[in-house]
């Protein structure tokens, strides 16, 4: 178990208050002057030596990021921009940052910004945390008032402005560029890359797009080293991470561990163990719901980073473990979740668009034992024919939980449905599946 | 995608009052000069709050005015995005999630309640008009699940009886305690916790 001393986010279950007296009494904006006066090279450096990697999902290295903001400012200004639009089902831990630790996150901005030359940060928060987001407001005021951000911000010579954007219950607007849109006052529909937004992106200028957690644990690592960040986790996979253990256990919580925890200790040791013992485990989302299921048998030894999780062909993600044990239908579960992915998809790429919901009748049908026998390997090449062909990550997203639903109980699925495909293919008529369903509300 | 359609029975006429006007001109100057179709998110927002929680379409045309940008791109937006209500909701909208890990830990009997006590079907007024519920993708509280969202306040850790409990006390106009419903302080392993317990006993 990681030591108390090592946890970045002390302030995690609100023991001590938010607001910037106590949260300089934990080490922040304690000397962020002199962090700031080792330069941006050396920033950028440090992040790149911690080997921290991005925090929002997919995990890409945060100090090679940085690094390719452009050199010098040119005509148009650099941009940086937060994403708070947390809405991966089994994620909640970038609310307790806003809620609990926001003087980590402003100081972050600060730092960040002064590394990538912005002078402008958008926090973009989801709607549903309006509270949460109000919460946020009250500090970043805080910190105007005490000098921390604004003109010449904490002393370092940086202006620096903050303001929160609300978005609106859209999943999508949590992939960056559909975030841009969102915040240029458009529909959340992701832009083709390239360009990179690091080169043109809010308002076509340079933009830094990272997660929260991200940003709030910058100011840690430079304060403590890239060095001791990386010397927690292993290789490539280094420092904490907030997880958030959710689902059939018996103490679902938020907790702050070592990157590569057994999934096994995070459930039994933090989460208080599956409901029914460990016996009764049926399977484990280990990253978000966009991230294949892991039956059992490979839960006992899994170990929680992004290189492993990739082996057992599913992923960190986000870091939002979602227990289901035996007492559940699987199908069920994962139908429920292919209704998610068919009620958030922009609409921009027809794969997608028409995929997710064909996925989701499908799923609701093989739950009810409805689906005839061919449609399982049907619902195979649905995914595949919407992983990789959409212009964003959506489609691998809610595809890849399907995908691992057939790859780990695909015998489970034709227990329940075998019989005979209602038409016969070889006869040509026409195959309309969802015929019965398109009378029925929500189809 | 969702289906989502604008209500029938439209407001001729929509106008930002005094204390809205104020708000959407302080967000308009966060952003960049002339870029102020950026404030069309949170203006939608100043509108439904003015306009019992709901935008009607004179609404998105008095926007389109305000920021100078075409209705068109004014209504994409507001049917894009579904925190924006299209159409009459209750003074108290109450929405209820269901993806999967509130699901599994028994999302149904809050939808249940809603059902005995709002309305049978979900978007429907209840008897006395002042509320009504919706089933809702995940809002991003899962290890306080199951829980349901009313106006801006979350109810965690719910159970049927709790949740019958909570739309009592809005049926008769009050608001609740928002939070945990299980008595535990936000989102610490209940009775379990074995971390930063200096900084608990503290």
């Amino acid at each position: 178990m990681l030591k108390d001393k090592d946890r970045i986010f002390q302030n995690l279950y609100n023991d001590k208050g938010s607001d910037v007296t106590s949260s300089q009494k934990r080490g922040d904006w304690v000397n962020t002057k002199e962090i700031t006066q080792k330069g941006r090279d050396w920033i950028i450096e440090e992040i790149k030596a911690s080997q921290l990697r991005g925090r929002g999902g997919a995990g890409f290295p945060t100090g090679l990021k940085w690094s390719f903001a452009p050199k010098k400012v040119g005509s148009r200004p650099h941009y940086l921009v937060i994403n708070g639009d947390e809405s991966e089902p089994g994620t909640c831990k970038d609310r307790d940052i806003l809620r609990f630790e926001p003087h980590k996150l402003i100081e972050g901005c600060l730092i960040a910004s002064y590394a990538v030359q912005a002078h402008v940060c958008y926090i973009y928060i989801r709607g549903e945390y309006f509270i949460d987001g109000q919460k946020l407001q009250a500090a970043i005021d805080e910190a105007y008032e005490k000098k921390l951000i604004g003109k010449n911000a904490a002393d370092t010579g940086w202006d620096l402005d903050i303001y929160i954007h609300y978005g609106a219950g859209a999943y999508i607007c949590g992939e960056e560029t559909a975030l841009l849109e969102s915040i240029e006052g458009k529909k959340g529909q992701p832009r083709l890359k390239p360009p990179f937004p690091a080169l043109i992106g809010l308002y076509g200028c340079p933009t830094i797009i990272n997660n929260v957690e991200t940003i709030a644990v910058v100011p840690t690592i430079l304060r403590r080293s890239g060095k001791w960040f990386a010397s927690l986790g292993r290789e490539k996979n280094t420092g904490t991470k907030i997880f958030c253990i959710s689902g059939n256990v018996n103490n679902p919580c938020n907790v702050e561990e070592e990157m590569s925890i057994p999934l096994k200790e995070l459930i039994e040791k933090h989460a208080g163990g599956v409901i029914g013992g460990w016996d009764n485990l049926q399977a484990v989302i280990p990253g978000g719901s966009s991230m294949p299921l892991i039956p059992k048998k490979n839960c006992e030894t899994l170990t929680m980073d992004f290189d492993s999780l990739i082996n057992e062909k599913s992923g960190l993600g986000t870091a939002g473990v979602v227990v289901i044990n035996k007492d559940q239908d699987i199908i069920k579960c994962m139908a429920r979740i292919a209704r998610f992915y068919k009620h958030e998809s922009c609409g921009q790429c027809t794969p997608c668009r028409e995929g997710s919901g064909w996925m989701w009748r499908m799923l609701e049908r093989m739950a009810k034992g409805e689906a005839s026998r061919d449609e399982v390997d049907m619902l195979g090449d649905v995914t595949n024919q919407i992983a990789g062909h959409t212009i964003c990550a959506f489609g691998e997203g809610s595809s890849w939980p399907v995908q691992g639903l057939l790859r780990h109980f695909k015998k489970e699925i034709e227990k329940r449905n075998n019989f005979k495909p209602t038409f016969d293919v070889d006869k040509g008529i026409p195959y309309l599946i969802d015929q019965h369903l398109l009378e029925k509300k929500d189809a | 995608m969702s289906l989502r359609r604008p209500a029938k029975d439209q407001p001729e006429n929509f106008e930002f009052n005094s204390s809205s006007l104020e708000a959407a001109n302080t967000i308009i100057s966060k952003y960049p000069r002339g870029k102020q179709q950026s404030a069309v998110m949170a203006l939608l927002y100043i509108a439904q709050k003015q306009n019992n929680n709901w935008i009607p379409l004179a609404a998105m045309k008095y926007i389109a005015q305000f920021l100078g940008m075409p209705y068109i791109k004014v209504y994409e937006v507001a049917t894009f995005y579904t925190m924006y209500n299209l159409s009459p909701v209750g003074k108290y909208f109450v929405q209820v999630c269901t993806t999967t890990p509130c699901m599994i830990r028994g999302a149904n009997q809050l939808v249940n309640a809603c059902k005995e006590k709002i309305s049978p079907n979900e978007s429907e007024l209840s008897n006395d008009k002042s509320c009504s519920w919706i089933e809702v993708e995940c809002l991003g509280a899962c290890v306080n699940a199951p829980m349901m969202q009313i106006n801006d306040n979350y109810y965690e850790d719910l159970d049927k009886e709790k949740a019958l409990e909570i739309l009592d006390k809005i049926l008769k106009g009050k608001t609740p305690k928002p939070g945990s419903y299980r008595g535990r302080v936000n989102n610490e392993p209940e009775n379990n916790r074995k971390t930063l317990m200096d900084l608990k006993n503290a």
